[in-house]
């Protein structure tokens, strides 16, 4: 799932200024799951940006935000996108730039988007893929290093950690505290004896793929 | 006689550390010499300790050299990427550097410039692979280098570390990767170190040099106790610091008393004296440690 968090009000209208009439899209997928672009969100959206004098044209939640074909169909035939000036987008980055893609109007951002997560509970997420295009899962007991441990490392722990917890944050595991645990448990630790090689930061760089 | 031929000597071996000024005022540094000159072996420098910005490392390793010592460059991974890493190696090299101690680094959010990016393209163990590379005429991607290095290569390691399973296996990557000899993190408890040169008797022929940070003040001990990973100062060492007189004076005097049972014990092959800006303290240390 991909997590964002919407933008303080003040930023967007930032953003929008000079533009009066706005159309909204938001999306069916993880931004309604998370509450950051599904109806609701939306809706709101379009309240406070009345209360600020705006006009809302329309709104639409694309179904999802993130796949191109689609969203240049539902967007030709969206009520109300002919009169706006300009789009605010309730989705994730990806989302956005699609929309972009498929209009020739000024379109803004209404979230930052933060991670690729898990959802622990309503409203708690957890960052645990950085979607590094070559996955260690398979040695690391499932927790990834890549995104847990706070610099990425793969042969095993800084000496930072403090009672089981990362030297950056003391709210966040140590992730190789809980890589050593889950491969213990596993009778997997033999794992830790191999030197890992640098990353190919190549992999995490493929623009596209077929 | 320098780091090398110390460690192969088998004698006791001492380093000191000094960190580069924040600034280009070199005074301390160089009121700092006469204590470590002709009395410890090497002296580190700690490269942007902290993560906070101060001159480099590489400087003040060429001018250590220049007044007779035999400098040990720190390295950390936080700053440079492979490339850049592997360049201040060779550089270290042309400029006379023998030592190399490979650290992963703090990350950057607790240092002067929390926004600063954070590089960790390589961790201690592939710096070391990197380094051993070097030493064998190849970079890290096998290209040939016109002169290799020929560097000692050192890493750190916590003996208060919990898990120390997970610690010791780090150390075994570590001497895989080329590292002989370690620095430990700062020790205050000569148990502490039985039980961590039980859990590392399969290592074989590497050196341990342990971790001595003077304690100023009773103040200070419970300050690391508090925060730094890794330290433990025991209760009884807090409250003989706090009903002591001169505070400084029992740090010294317990300094030496845990180095002088840790080497009755043969618990390790020489010490690295972390003084934090009180390097005038070295003598005084060793002597207390009846090294002097
Ligand atoms: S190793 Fe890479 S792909 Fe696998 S979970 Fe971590 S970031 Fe994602
Ligand atoms: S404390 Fe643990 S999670 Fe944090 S940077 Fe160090 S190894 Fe990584």
């Amino acid at each position: 799932m991909i997590i964002a968090k919407q933008k303080e009000l003040a930023e967007i209208l930032q953003m929008l200024e000079g533009k009066q009439r706005i159309f909204l899209t938001g999306c069916s997928q993880c931004a309604t799951t998370c509450k950051f672009g599904g109806e609701e969100e939306v809706a709101r959206m379009a309240a406070a940006l009345k209360d600020a004098g705006k006009e809302i044209t329309g709104t639409v939640i694309l179904d999802p935000s993130c796949i191109s074909l689609k969203v240049k169909k539902d967007l030709r035939r969206a009520p109300g996108l002919q009169e706006a000036e300009a789009i605010l987008v309730l989705a994730c980055g990806d989302g956005c730039q699609t929309v972009a893609g498929n209009t020739r109007l000024p379109v803004y951002p209404a979230n930052d988007t933060l991670f690729i997560g898990e959802v622990e509970r309503v409203g708690r997420f957890k960052e645990v893929c950085r979607a590094c295009g070559s996955c260690e899962l398979g040695w690391t007991g499932g927790i990834c290093p890549v995104t847990r441990c706070a610099k990425g490392l793969l042969n095993g722990p800084c000496g930072g950690s403090r009672d089981g917890k990362c030297e950056v944050d003391p709210e966040l595991d140590c992730a190789w505290i809980l890589i050593y645990e889950a491969l213990k448990e596993r009778g997997e630790l033999d794992k830790l004896r191999q030197v890992r090689l640098p990353r190919d930061h190549r992999k995490a760089r493929r623009l596209a793929i077929n | 006689m320098g780091l090398r031929e110390a460690l192969a000597s088998g004698k006791v071996v001492v380093t000191a550390e000094v960190a580069p000024p924040k600034g280009t005022d070199l005074t301390a540094f160089r009121e700092s010499l006469p204590y470590l000159r002709g009395r410890v072996d090497a002296v580190n420098v700690t490269d942007f300790q902290s993560a906070v910005v101060r001159a480099s490392s590489l400087t003040l390793c060429r001018l250590l050299l220049e007044e007779g010592l035999d400098p040990v460059l720190q390295i950390t991974g936080r700053d440079r990427n492979r490339i850049a890493i592997q360049g201040e190696l060779l550089g270290a090299a042309i400029l006379g550097i023998r030592n190399v101690l490979a650290i992963t680094g703090d990350h950057t959010e607790i240092g002067d410039h929390p926004g600063a990016k954070p590089v960790f393209d390589l961790d201690a163990v592939t710096i070391l692979q990197a380094a051993q590379r070097l030493n064998q005429g190849r970079d890290l991607a096998g290209n040939p280098l016109r002169g290799a290095t020929d560097f000692t290569l050192g890493a750190t390691v916590t003996p208060c570390y919990e898990p120390l399973e997970l610690q010791v296996l780090k150390m075994e990557s570590k001497i895989a990767a080329g590292a002989t000899f370690f620095q430990t993190q700062a020790v205050y408890e000569v148990e502490a170190m039985r039980r961590f040169r039980e859990a590392t008797a399969h290592l074989g022929d590497v050196k341990v040099l342990v971790g001595i940070i003077p304690l100023k003040s009773a103040g200070m001990a419970r300050f690391m106790n508090k925060n730094v990973p890794g330290i433990r100062v025991p209760e009884e060492l807090l409250e003989r610091m706090a009903a002591a007189p001169d505070p400084v004076a029992a740090g010294v005097k317990a300094a030496g008393e845990l180095m002088a049972a840790l080497l009755a014990e043969g618990l390790c092959d020489g010490f690295h004296l972390m003084t934090l800006g009180r390097e005038d303290l070295v003598p005084e240390i060793l002597a207390a440690a009846g090294l002097a």
